[in-house]
Formats: structure tokens, C-alpha cells, sequence
């Protein structure tokens, strides 16, 4: 699997850690929100957008990709993805 | 036997072995070439009847000719005779076969054939249930497996590499080579990759003409120029074995595996390349029929025959007979007469049968029976004109071809069945920027091949936005391939389908029979296309007799799923690399040197390496010198490098509210000069690291984390400055490895620090807790008032250079103050006896409040993991919370893991109070001493339980007290 | 009082010859990681262009002015090689001189000899002269910059020399032993 970094261009796996999906985090005490944040996550088949690490340049990164066809189709840098 | 004249390698001749018996070869034909030509049949012995087996074929696919090379720890098993090449002194050996090839005593399975048939285990090893794992599993095992391993560290040298290029050819065959001429003329970046150690495909094993000359001298002439270009890259002996996703594929190339040992040569080297564009040229393979007893040694394909006559110049019998369903076999028994060697019979299925007035044709033939019992000696046909047997010793058989349609469904495609070849063809689309050409997607005659390899480049480079060049195609021949389907020759006895795990038509048929009618399920109740070869002669053949045994059509029943690898890849190699040193990386601290001279062992610490004690004469054990370590800390002065603790410079205008939302407690208020324990806390409110954080200036902080957490740590950072927080300006940066920076522990600490630093420390200007620039022996470095050992202490840093020098000076030093260094265990001791904190007590499942932390989280601010911190869950009182243990009797054992139980519960799971995190022995106070999590453990100070270690059998009465058990006021490190 | 005596990160490992590969310590002088702060860019390249004559290098990108030279690490983050930086008031400046260990890879066989270790596409069509990458050597993090047609030079960290100079010296083995 090979994923675009924005920084780096794209490359090999080996250089990601892989995080989750990329979700907004909710404001404020705890509540529902949070509780779907941290623990519930749907399992899509087609299109999901996830975050992962770029370990060598430390560039978060948003990955569009689809779980269905593994086709890997943008990568932005999460600073920039917003939430 | 060797036929003079033909033949088209020009090999050395070379001594082999085989099974101890010695034998001339040529240099790089294979070894099942050398063994035809001395006239071994037999090479090995089936799998599970043990029947004997010869050499089915001339590829990658063999099923039956698995042997073993080398010796001892370097010896590899199921070794295929068709691809390793002979080399002056290769040794190999037969496998699955004792005391001897010849007479193998556990053919006694062939005779019992009746009762082993397919489910045989399933059925008969169910009862009674207790002797599964004990009486059935460890004889299964041990008749089980394709030759075996010797257990021993393999000593060989493998490789792994990467690669790149715009277009992948896979396969050097006639439309592998038209497909790379065509691409490397373009300019593109072409590998063309080939599993034979010769590239050319058919070229090099048919008498056909190209360009109105030998095919294989036509090959040598477009390998000339692609070798010439700089654009192509060549690699023989690399077979491409699996395609991953974006344009990955996988490729095994053999590297030192023809020629003699040497131990800098990688054996293997396992590819990744990473293609924009890839086109499969990887030919067909030849498939068996199934007749009764089609499995002796000298039944082999047609194709094989043939191509060990006309590449390698070996003749695999003395009388030939073919059996086949396709014009394309009959090339075989004309080559065969070319070479002068009888021809007995060609036995065709069909009655359009091309005639031949070199030898008799039997039209509407099949062969019905063979005989000989360790190599063939004649067959039984039956034909249009009666039944007559034939004395022959090869009999060259032919089904048609299966095209290799494997990679392209590596990525989940299923292959498409098409009437007209009688064969699966590769779906279109079936892998992104893969495409097919000829004989793996049924394009069989060599002018077709070297046509739609042109044709594929051209279109892989147009879209690649390189224009094609224009190529002629050379002239060559356009033969019909003209095939009727032939699966099996009904009748009694076994006919064999899956040569390696002895699979035969019956087998199938009953699978059906017993409602395995799914093509997976038959293949997993039959073994039907398992273990090295995966069924890549057999398995078409098979799902025919099972679409023919349910009334299905083949297309209906489909196939089973080509997963890779195409063909084995050793462990070693995916592995290459990553044994012993290349495990993982090592890091060494500045001080390493200096441990190790003074005999320190070094234990891991996540990747680094730090020492666990300094013996000194006449010290037994390591006890006594972690004993004397401790009793230098708190006596006089202890030196220990703390360089592997990760450090982080934080700077920027937001540095301050970055690291309140990093921390769970306040620091923008810190004050230049002045350090503050942190405690840092996942997103789901548990403690993720905790360490102390200085303040250099003005919106410039230096954060310590753990050592095993500091990746953990930096990667967490980026993520709150770039996901969480972006609006916030601050830069991060490690500088773990700059320092090198050494713990001055102990009440002689400012003592030893006084006698190195250009200026002497000021305990009114440097309290508890402050940090600052100092000059050490002339160089910059920082100083830090902070204590992991609750004692009077300082951690000072310098430039890594130094770092080596420094730490003897400081040994030294300290020494002459009758302290010394101290090591990994003294450092546990040290922070046990105060109740500081690990990733032992931080082992991610808990929070601040079990910590007795929880009045840390800051209140006035937002911060990670606050929100799930606050949970009402985690803030109940009967949660475990952190205590310290002591023995009622002094000493006794409180080994980590025990868990803890009320004084007279049985100790049995559910009555589990908690557990140990760590454990130490105290010098300071004369006992054995623990930390642990109990539940509503802050309110049971003072009580007497029991710890049990069922697992060291330990059981030990203990009283909960505070964490802290030395020192409690703290004073010893503020004074 | 005494001094203290400096040590290189790969002191008594390098210089080494593996076939035709020579590896080298490189000593790159002061080493500093620049990350200009918010709206930073411009004032931080304008004060290295008037005090070095470079600016910051775009992503896997170098710049060089005689002895100085930057490199890029990261978005909005190069190192500065031989040269201390001037004072920059918009832009994070951190010392890192001792972190790094710097070897020059160099010969015929460099670039034979980092495809066995670097996920990277090395050849120069993709990796030309002054192009560096943020990748990894076998399992390390480090910095691979080609300097010439024929050398490379990588960058890891300090405590990682060793293993670094074993990896290197172990892939140039095999690749020597194809002859």
C-alpha cells in the first residue's frame, strides 16, 4: 500500500503509523459525542477518510481511501483537512 | 539420456550429488535436466501414499520433484528440481521417502489407498475425543509435512531491496519481450522480470522460427538490445510472486542459489517494486489428464519433453508415447523424431487427429492404464481401432494449457472461464494498471504473443504519456491452437489429479458425494491444489471433475481463490534483513563504552541500551552491587545516565497554552528557570506519560518524557499541534539526541557538581525544582534541580560530544566522594522506596485518580482527556488505586504480577482486590518493598492481605501503606 | 581543571571501504533546526539570505552556500549544515549539532547498495543531485540527500551510528558479492 504524504510525496506504508478515523473531536465535558468519538466507529464499505502518521517528516495526514477497491485517493495534510 | 546436437545451453560440465550418489551435470541446466540425462526417473515420493513420483514438468509449477539442497542449518527443503540449477558441488536429496528412495517404508500407505481417501482424517480421527491432542495430533504431525527443517539458526545471508520503474514486464517470453522492447524503446523505465535463469519463455524450448531463424537466437537479439539501453533493467531468476495494492508487487529473485557458497552472497533477495504501470506476460501452463495411474515416474507433460530435448538436449525416454487433446502436443512427438528418438504412439482424444507417417496415430485414444513400479515401462490404450498396449518409457501427455492468470487475481478477481480455449482468462480490470498479454490470457500462437505484448506496451505507455514507437513484428508461426476438452479418462482405479497431495478424481467425486459441492469446500476436504505447487497443474482439471460430478458447467463452479505467493518464497527472505542486529535498531548512549568496560550488563530499554548494575570485586551477585548502589545514593553521591529520556524544546508564541493542553495541569504560569512535574493523559482520560517540563525563557519549554514513551510522545505532540489545536503557533523539536545528560544523585551531589562546574552552585539561587545554563570544564551546559531517587539531586546536561567524557569525569568524581555509578536496578530500587512512577504503574489502563493525581487536573482550563477523565466511572472510590506494600515479615517475596486478596478469600480470580506493578529490595529499609493497585486501596492503608503468585508459588502476607515508604515529607530532596 | 575531549557520533566506526562503497564521517559543522513560527517565512529567509546567502529549501529540496547548506526536514522545517544561523526572531532555531550522525555513502555502488535499505526511489531521473528525502535506512528514521551522482548522505540519529554503519556495511557486503 502506498499513501501520499503532502510533505514527502507518496509513499511505502512502512513509513505510516495508522491512527483512526479522521473525526472532529467534541467540545466540552463529557457527553455522547465523546463517548461515539472514542468508541464508535462505522465500518464503511466504499469511501473513509482516516488519519495517519508520517513517521519520517511527522506530517498528519488525512487519507481518503476506499475500503472496497483499496484505491487510495487523496492525501492532505490534517492541518490543513480542518476537522 | 544426453542426445548430441541438440540442446542450446553450452554449459561446464559439473559434479552433483543426489541422494550421496555422484553425478556429471552441465553447469545451469537444472537439476531435473541432469537427473533425466543420467537417467533417474525417480525423484521423490508422494505425500501422503508415498507412491513414487519423477518429474512431471520443466517450471516453477512441479508438483512431484521436491528435493533437498545443502546441509545442516543451511539445508532447504522442497527445493524444485525443475528450477534449481546444477552447480559444481550441489548436493541434494529426495524427500518423504526411509530408509531409501527405492524402498520406502511407509508406501504401506498405498496399499491401504481404500481407506485413506478424501476426509479419511476427518472421519476417523474423531473418536475417542480425549485422544486429539494427545494420541492422534502429535503422530499426524509427525507423518505430516514436506521435507523438514533442521531446526538450527539458518546461517545463509538473505536480502530485501526496493525498486522502481514506470512499466513492470512480467515474463520474458515472446510477448514479455516485445512488450520490453517496446516500452524500453520509448525511453520509459522498464524491469522485465523472469523466473528462468535465461530469458526467452518458449523461445528457448520450441523449434519454431522467428524472424526466419531459431527462436531463441531471435530472444538473444532483443535481450542484446534491452540490455543496451539504460532504461531497462533485467532481472533473471526474479519471479514476480504477488501484487499488492497502488502498483506494489513482490518479487523473489535467486541469487546465490546457482553456484557454489559463498557466505557474502545473499542467497535470496525478496523485491518490493513499485510500477506505474505493469503488463503479465507469464505464459500458460501445461495441464495433465487424468488417467489411472498417470502418476509414474516418466508421465510428464508434453511440453516438458520437448523442452528438455530442445533446450537442454536430454531425452526423458527411449520410446516416447504422447496423449493429448490439442495440436499444439504433437509438436512433441515431431520434435521427438527430429532427435531420432522413437516415437511408440501418439494417442489423440480426438478423431481430427493431424496423421503422421513418423509414427502411429491413434485417433479417439486414451490411455487407460500404466505400468512399471518405479518408473513407467508400458501403457494400456484403448482407440477408434481396439485396445493394444504400448511398451514406452515417457509418456508425454497434454490437456491444453491453463493460462497463469494467478497475480491477476491477487487482488480478489476471479478469473473468466472461455469455451473456446477450455481455459480461465483474467478478468478485465482485474488489477489497476495491470495489463495481460499473450498466452496468459489465451493468446497461444507466437505470432499472437509478440503482437499483444507490442499492443499492451503501447497502451501502458500511452497512458503513461509516452508516445510508442513503432515496431515491426517479425515473422513467426501463427499455428491454431485447435483443442477438445479432456479432463479424465473414466474407470476403475486411481487417477490422478493433484500430484503432490495425492488428490485423485475418485477423491473429488466423493467430496461431491458428501455435499462438498463448493469448489473451496472440495478444495479443503480433498487437499485438492495445496501445499508448494497450489495446484497450479491440477487445478482446472479438478473443478472439471467436480463441475462434471454436480452437473454444473466449469463456468458455474469457478474457481478456487490465487492468493499469493505465485510460487514459494522462504521465510528468510520476506524476512531479510531482520535477524540478529537487523532486528531492530540499537541506540547507545555516550556512556556506553565506559559501561561496558566496567562490566555493566546492558539491558534493553525499549531500543536503547543501559547498564543494570556496576559490579565491583568481590561482589557475587547482583544484588550486592545494586545494594551498594542504593547505599551510595543515599549516603554519599550516585551517577546515572539519563540521556534516553526523551526530550522535547517546545518554542513558540502559543508554547505556553500548547503545554496546558498537553498537560493535564497548568504551565503556562511557570516561571523561566523553573521545572514542573507533568502528567500528560490520552484522549480517553487514562495517563498516557508523565515528566517534568523546564521553562528556558520566554515561550521556551523543554519537555522530558519517559524512555519508552518518547516517540510515543512526539508523535502525540504533532497530533494536538497539527489536528487538535493548529490554530496554535508553536514548533516542536526533539533534541533527545544533542544531550547527553547525567543524574548527580545523592547528599554529596552538589559536593561532586561544585568540583567540575566553572562556577560553584548556588543552593539560595537553585532550589528544588530550578534549571539553568552552567558551565561545565569550560563547556555550555544545563543544569536541572529535580530527583528521581527522592534524594538531594541534579541532572546535568552537555552537548552529546562531550557526553562521554563527562560521564568518567563524573564517575570519578564521585568515587572519590565514595559514591559511584549506578545502574537500571539501583534506579528502580531508588524510585520504589519514594512510590515514583513507571510505565509499570503508566501501563495505559490508569488514570490520575488511581494515581492519587487526580488533584492535578487542572480545573480552570481545558485539556487532553479531560472530558473522559471526568467520567463518574473513573472516579469511584472502590476503583484500584495505587498503594505501597510491605511484608508483615520482613523480606519475604512481592514478586510483580501477584495479585492481592483479602487475608482470608480463597485466591481464586473473582476475589482478586489487584495487583503488583513492581517490586524491590530495599536496602535503606531492610525489607522487600512494592507498588501495586488495590481496590479503594487509599482507604486500606494500614490493613493486612494476602498476595498470591500462583505462577512462582509465592504467598506472602503484606501490609498496605502509602506509596511512599522512604522519606514521606520529601525533605531530603528540597533540603 | 580538566577538559573535556569532544567525540564524533561514529568515532572508531568510519571510515570503512565495502567493496567499492566507501563510507566516510561526515563532519557537518553546527547543525540547527529552522521552523519559522506563524507568517515567519519570509523575515526567516530574508535574514538567512542576507547572513548566508541561502534560503530555506522547498519540500525534499537542499540549498547550499559555500560552506552552508539547509535541508529540508519537514513542512516549514530544514536543517541548517555548517553554519550558525543568525539570530532569527520568527522562526523556531534549535540546536541539534551533536543529535545527528552524518556518513557519506559514496561509489559506483551507493545507489545499488540504499535500494536494499531505503523505500525510496533513488534512481536520478526521480532523485537527482541535491534532492533529499525524510525516509527511513532499514528500521531508522533518517535523511537521505544525494550529493553527487555517485553519493549520498544519510543522516541518523546519534545513539543509531552503529547501527547504521553495520546496516550500510551489510548491504554493500552483499552487493559487492554479486560481482
Amino acid at each position: 500500500m502506498r499513501i501520499p504524504c503532502p510533505h514527502c510525496g507518496t509513499r511505502d506504508l512502512r513509513e505510516f503509523t495508522y491512527q483512526g478515523a479522521a473525526l472532529a473531536q467534541p467540545e466540552g465535558d463529557w457527553s455522547p459525542d465523546w463517548d461515539s468519538y472514542l468508541h464508535l466507529r462505522d465500518n464503511p464499505a466504499g469511501e473513509t477518510r482516516d488519519r495517519w502518521y508520517h513517521n519520517p517528516c511527522g506530517t498528519w495526514v488525512v487519507v481518503t481511501r476506499d475500503t472496497v477497491s483499496h484505491a487510495v485517493t487523496g492525501g492532505i495534510a490534517a492541518r490543513e483537512a480542518g476537522a | 539420456m544426453r542426445v548430441a546436437g541438440f540442446g542450446i545451453h553450452a554449459g561446464a560440465a559439473a559434479r552433483f550429488r543426489f541422494d550421496g550418489q555422484s553425478f556429471e551435470g552441465r553447469e545451469g541446466e537444472p537439476l531435473a535436466a541432469a537427473l533425466l540425462a543420467n537417467d533417474i526417473r525417480l525423484v521423490g515420493r508422494s505425500f501422503k501414499y508415498h507412491r513414487p513420483r519423477g518429474i512431471l514438468t520443466a517450471g516453477s509449477e512441479e508438483p512431484n520433484a521436491l528435493v533437498t539442497t545443502g546441509d545442516g542449518a543451511g539445508a532447504t527443503p522442497n527445493v524444485r528440481a525443475t528450477v534449481q540449477e546444477v552447480w559444481d558441488g550441489l548436493e541434494a536429496r529426495s524427500q518423504n521417502a526411509w530408509p531409501s528412495l527405492r524402498a520406502d517404508v511407509m508406501a504401506v500407505n498405498d496399499l491401504a489407498w481404500r481407506f485413506l481417501g478424501a476426509g479419511f482424517y476427518y472421519k476417523t480421527f474423531m473418536w475417542p475425543r480425549a485422544f486429539w491432542e494427545r494420541v492422534y495430533e502429535p503422530i499426524i504431525r509427525r507423518a505430516a509435512g514436506l521435507g523438514g527443517l533442521s531446526g538450527a539458526h539458518n546461517p545463509d545471508r538473505y536480502e530485501r531491496a526496493f525498486a522502481y520503474c514506470d512499466l513492470l514486464v512480467i515474463g520474458a517470453g515472446p510477448a514479455g519481450l516485445m512488450a520490453a522492447l517496446t516500452a524500453g524503446r520509448s525511453g520509459a523505465r522498464v524491469i522485465l522480470a523472469d523466473e528462468d535463469a535465461r530469458m526467452g519463455g518458449r523461445c528457448l524450448s520450441e523449434r519454431f522460427e522467428i524472424c526466419a531463424g531459431p527462436a531463441h537466437v531471435w530472444a538473444s537479439g532483443v535481450l542484446d538490445e534491452l540490455a543496451s539501453l539504460p532504461n531497462v533493467t533485467l532481472m533473471p531468476r526474479t519471479t514476480v510472486t504477488g501484487v499488492y495494492d497502488q502498483g506494489t508487487y513482490g518479487a523473489l529473485e535467486r541469487v546465490g542459489l546457482h553456484r557454489a557458497a559463498d557466505p557474502r552472497l545473499p542467497l535470496e533477495c525478496f523485491w518490493r517494486i513499485v510500477a506505474k504501470r505493469a503488463v503479465l506476460c507469464a505464459g500458460a501452463i501445461e495441464r495433465p489428464v487424468a488417467f489411472k495411474d498417470n502418476d509414474r515416474p516418466g508421465v510428464m507433460t508434453a511440453s516438458a519433453v520437448r523442452g528438455y530435448l530442445n533446450r537442454w538436449g536430454v531425452a526423458a525416454g527411449q520410446s516416447v508415447t504422447l496423449f493429448a487433446n490439442n495440436d499444439d502436443a504433437h509438436r512433441t512427438a515431431r520434435d521427438m523424431v527430429a532427435a531420432g528418438i522413437k516415437v511408440a504412439g501418439v494417442i489423440d482424444s480426438r478423431d481430427t487427429a493431424p496423421d503422421s507417417r513418423d509414427y502411429p496415430v491413434y485417433r479417439q485414444g486414451r490411455v487407460v492404464g500404466t505400468r512399471g513400479r518405479l518408473g513407467l515401462t508400458s501403457i494400456s490404450i484403448a482407440h477408434a481401432g481396439g485396445v493394444r498396449d504400448i511398451r514406452t518409457d515417457c509418456l508425454a501427455m497434454s490437456g491444453g494449457w491453463n493460462p497463469s492468470v494467478h497475480l491477476t487475481c491477487h487482488l480478489g478477481a476471479r478469473p473468466v472461464w472461455d469455451p473456446e480455449t477450455q481455459a480461465f482468462l483474467p478478468a478485465d480490470g482485474a488489477v489497476p494498471g495491470l495489463a495481460v498479454a499473450g498466452a496468459a490470457r489465451g493468446v497461444f500462437s507466437t505470432a499472437g504473443c509478440l503482437a499483444d505484448g507490442v499492443a499492451q506496451a503501447a497502451s501502458a505507455l500511452e497512458a503513461l504519456g509516452l508516445a510508442a514507437p513503432k515496431i515491426d513484428l517479425p515473422d513467426t508461426e501463427d499455428d491454431p491452437y485447435r483443442l477438445a476438452a479432456l479432463w479424465q479418462v473414466p474407470g476403475k482405479g486411481r487417477a490422478w489429479l493433484d500430484f503432490q497431495n495425492d488428490v485423485t478424481v475418485k477423491d473429488v467425486v466423493q467430496a461431491a458425494a458428501e455435499n462438498f459441492r463448493s469448489v473451496e469446500h472440495m478444495k479443503r476436504y480433498t487437499t485438492q491444489g495445496m501445499a508448494t505447487d497450489q495446484g497450479k497443474n491440477s487445478n482446472v482439471a479438478a473443478l472439471a471433475v467436480l463441475a462434471d460430478a454436480t452437473g454444473r458447467g466449469i463456468a458455474e463452479t469457478g474457481t478456487t481463490t490465487f492468493r499469493p505467493p505465485f510460487s514459494p518464497v522462504s521465510i528468510a527472505a520476506l524476512g531479510a534483513g531482520a535477524q540478529g542486529k537487523g532486528f531492530a535498531p540499537q541506540r547507545f548512549t555516550t556512556s556506553h563504552a565506559a559501561s561496558v568496560e566496567r562490566g555493566a550488563p546492558m539491558i534493553e530499554a525499549g531500543l536503547w541500551y543501559r547498564p543494570s548494575y556496576f559490579p565491583r570485586a568481590g561482589e557475587a551477585t547482583w544484588r550486592e552491587a545494586c545494594d551498594r548502589e542504593v547505599g551510595m545514593v543515599r549516603g554519599a553521591v550516585g551517577v546515572c545516565d539519563v540521556s534516553t529520556l526523551g526530550k522535547i524544546d517546545i518554542k513558540g508564541p502559543d508554547a505556553g497554552a500548547f503545554l496546558d493542553f498537553v498537560y493535564a495541569n497548568t504551565f503556562s504560569k511557570l516561571k523561566p528557570g523553573r521545572v514542573r512535574y507533568g502528567l500528560m493523559l490520552r484522549e480517553d482520560g487514562h495517563v498516557m506519560d508523565d515528566g517534568t517540563t523546564a521553562c528556558l525563557g520566554e515561550g521556551h519549554y523543554l519537555m522530558t518524557t519517559t524512555t519508552a514513551a518518547a516517540g510515543l510522545v512526539m508523535r502525540h505532540l504533532d497530533y494536538v499541534a497539527q489536528v487538535l489545536r493548529p490554530e496554535m503557533d508553536v514548533q516542536i523539536a526533539s533534541v533527545t539526541e544533542h544531550w547527553a545528560q547525567f543524574a548527580v544523585a545523592g547528599p554529596k551531589s552538589r559536593e561532586l557538581l561544585d568540583s567540575l562546574l566553572d562556577a560553584p552552585v548556588d543552593p539560595e539561587a537553585f532550589p528544588f525544582m530550578a534549571c539553568g545554563p552552567v558551565s561545565v570544564t569550560g563547556v555550555s551546559g544545563r543544569l536541572f534541580r529535580i530527583s528521581f531517587s527522592g534524594e538531594h539531586a541534579y541532572e546535568v546536561a552537555v552537548p552529546a560530544r562531550y557526553g562521554a567524557a563527562l560521564w568518567r569525569l563524573l564517575v570519578a568524581q564521585a568515587e572519590v566522594l565514595g559514591g559511584g555509578a549506578y545502574g537500571m536496578e539501583a534506579l528502580n530500587v531508588l524510585r520504589i522506596e519514594k512510590g515514583l512512577l513507571t510505565h509499570a504503574e503508566l501501563h495505559g489502563r490508569t488514570t490520575a485518580f488511581d494515581m492519587g493525581l487526580g488533584g492535578m487536573l487542572s480545573k480552570k482550563k481545558d485539556f487532553v482527556g479531560r472530558a473522559a477523565a471526568g467520567r463518574a466511572g473513573l472516579l469511584e472510590d472502590s476503583r484500584q488505586q495505587l498503594v505501597g506494600l510491605r511484608p508483615v515479615e520482613a523480606g519475604a517475596p512481592l514478586p510483580a504480577g501477584a495479585h492481592l486478596f483479602e487475608k482470608t478469600a480463597p485466591a481464586v480470580r473473582g476475589n482478586s482486590h489487584g495487583y503488583v506493578t513492581s517490586t524491590a529490595h530495599s536496602p535503606t529499609l531492610g525489607t522487600t518493598l512494592a507498588l501495586g493497585f488495590l481496590a479503594s486501596g487509599r482507604a486500606r492503608h494500614g490493613e493486612t492481605i494476602r498476595l498470591v503468585d500462583h505462577m512462582r508459588g509465592v504467598e506472602t502476607l503484606c501490609e498496605v501503606t502509602g506509596p511512599v515508604a522512604f522519606d514521606p515529607e520529601g525533605g531530603r530532596a528540597r533540603g | 581543571m580538566v577538559d573535556l575531549i569532544a567525540l564524533t557520533p561514529c568515532a572508531g566506526l568510519l571510515p570503512l571501504t565495502v567493496g567499492n562503497l566507501a563510507l566516510a564521517e561526515v563532519d557537518a559543522g553546527p547543525i540547527h533546526l529552522i521552523a519559522p513560527f506563524r507568517g515567519g517565512q519570509a523575515a526567516t529567509d530574508a535574514a538567512l539570505s542576507k547572513a548566508l546567502g541561502l534560503e530555506m529549501p522547498g519540500p525534499q529540496a537542499t540549498t547550499r552556500k559555500g560552506a552552508a547548506r539547509m535541508l529540508s526536514v519537514g513542512p516549514g522545517q530544514a536543517l541548517l549544515l555548517g553554519a550558525a544561523p543568525p539570530a532569527l526572531d520568527q522562526a523556531a532555531v534549535t540546536d541539534q549539532s551533536d543529535g545527528w550522525a552524518v556518513v557519506s555513502v559514496t561509489g559506483p555502488d551507493a545507489r545499488e547498495v540504499l535500494m536494499r535499505l531505503v523505500p525510496v526511489d533513488l534512481h536520478p531521473g526521480a532523485f537527482a543531485v541535491g534532492a533529499t528525502a525524510r525516509t527511513m535506512v532499514g528500521h531508522m528514521t533518517a535523511s537521505v540527500t544525494r550529493t553527487d551522482e555517485e553519493a549520498f548522505e544519510i543522516i541518523v540519529f546519534r545513539s543509531m551510528a552503529r547501527t547504521l554503519v553495520h546496516e550500510l556495511s551489510e548491504a554493500a557486503t552483499g552487493v559487492a558479492a554479486r560481482g
